[in-house]
């Protein structure tokens, strides 16, 4: 049932799709959490232009990031821009966390008290020097411990690029999996991978949401 | 919230209703898609059935069941919030046929999400549960209630109020995670849009109409769900009231 010579065969060869994996979540991650926080300012800086980055968001958040993927991949090259697929991957997962983690974003906006913004005009300080040493300081760390879930959780969702033929742990099992008519080893081994990566992050999260709170 | 999101769907009608009448193509794509869509909502459904079962049975034994069942249900929220849905998905198709148990591909769909979104309800019912104000359980005690009495009539209805927002969130993921069933060839309204983009090549109309067909079950979902918190927190006034 289990073939523990097949598993030492095709390790070197996970080993080698679970750099582009995690090369996907890292450069995905960066994209989701500053366009995230791109449009979490431009709600609060606009209300106007606010109305329209909700309705955006809230698309974004309501549709399926695999549709979401296909329409980067697939429609882009319509309009004469033509991506590879892992950039069109991580493009596409990183614009739909971008919305969560906006979201996030403007939760910690919310909670910086209204009188720093009204202590910071009494001080005449510009709404952009208010923003950047007044705001952001105080907004941004309590909201890290819910980006670090958005990260594990965009992590997770990584294979969903096996659906446009991104070489990433999933598609590369797959591959092994036809190629020689046994999944249970390759399947296993990336659940394996996933389920260890997870738990580690996660405890790295908590570590981190209980050095934030020790310390502010 | 409710403004939120009655401008997203009012955008989403506008748009759905421009790209009606300016492009008649928008058609000849909607009866295909939307046969793909039923089985999206006959999948959903189900699984969602599964995921509320699970959730609740996982949730109730990491709470009271002795240690052995305990370690197990944690162990079944661990595994299943840790490893990626598409994962499971696969493993269920191609893996368990080793070990003797072929399932037919849409029994698959609908064991792999229900039990990835119920281990996320687990956690989700487990914080209701422990949310409910400590005095309530002690009351419950104190009028020599039964732990079975005490879960139905004191604790569980209160805890109900509190997951409904949380479930809400969570059916919407369920939502959006059944587009990975088009990945073991099961004809949902991801694969039918794959295959009238192939066969059609009219790309942005194909996926411009699944975005907009998603989106309008996501919106219906959110607004069940809001209805259905509304009701809760009326009778949860009423209680506090009397």
């Amino acid at each position: 049932m289990w073939d523990w010579a097949f598993t030492f065969e095709i390790l070197p060869v996970l080993g080698r799709a679970a750099i582009v994996t995690v090369e996907a979540t890292v450069l995905g991650f960066v994209i989701a959490a500053t366009l995230g926080l791109l449009l979490a300012s431009i709600r609060l800086a606009f209300p106007l232009a606010g109305v329209a980055v909700t309705v955006l968001v809230e698309l974004i958040r309501s549709t399926p990031l695999l549709i979401q993927i296909f329409f980067l991949f697939f429609v882009l090259p319509k309009a004469g821009i033509v991506l590879d697929a892992f950039t069109a991957g991580v493009l596409a997962i990183g614009i739909h966390y971008a919305a969560y983690c906006s979201e996030v974003y403007r939760a910690g906006f919310e909670n910086v008290p209204r009188g720093q913004w009204e202590a910071s005009i009494a001080l005449n300080l510009s709404s952009w020097r208010t923003f950047r040493d007044i705001i952001l300081p105080q907004a941004l760390p309590p909201v890290v411990p819910a980006l670090g879930n958005y990260l594990i959780a965009l992590f997770k969702e990584t294979p969903l690029l096996s659906a446009i033929a991104v070489l990433e742990l999933m598609q590369t099992a797959k591959i092994i999996g036809s190629e020689t008519f046994r999944y249970t080893e390759p399947v296993t081994l990336v659940g394996v991978f996933f389920l260890g990566m997870s738990l580690i992050s996660a405890s790295m999260v908590r570590l981190l949401e209980s050095w934030l709170k020790w310390r502010y | 919230m409710w403004i939120r999101m009655l401008a997203a769907m009012l955008a989403a009608t506008l748009l759905l209703i421009l790209l009606l009448s300016l492009n008649d193509e928008y058609w000849l794509f909607l009866p295909g898609l939307l046969q793909g869509a039923v089985l999206t909502v006959e999948i959903t459904l189900l699984a969602a059935i599964v995921a509320i079962f699970m959730a609740f049975v996982a949730a109730l034994a990491k709470l009271y069941a002795p240690l052995p069942i305990r370690w197990l249900s944690s162990a079944y929220i661990e595994i299943f919030r840790g490893t990626s849905a598409l994962v499971q998905l696969f493993w269920l198709y191609f893996v368990l046929p080793q070990f003797g148990v072929s399932l037919d591909a849409f029994v698959v769909a609908v064991l792999a999400l229900g039990l990835n979104i119920g281990a996320y309800g687990a956690e989700v019912v487990r914080g209701a549960i422990i949310s409910v104000a400590r005095g309530q359980w002690e009351a419950s005690v104190a009028l020599n209630m039964s732990r079975g009495q005490m879960l139905r009539r004191i604790i569980l209805p209160q805890a109900f109020a509190a997951m409904i927002p949380p479930w809400g969130n969570l059916l919407i993921e369920l939502v959006k995670s059944t587009s990975l069933v088009s990945l073991i060839t099961l004809a949902d309204l991801t694969l039918k849009a794959q295959q009238m983009n192939q066969t059609t090549l009219k790309t942005v109309q194909v996926f411009t109409l699944v975005l907009l067909i998603y989106l309008a079950i996501s919106l219906t979902v959110t607004i069940a769900m809001r209805v259905l918190e509304q009701r809760a927190g009326q009778g949860m006034t009423r209680g506090k009231a009397a």
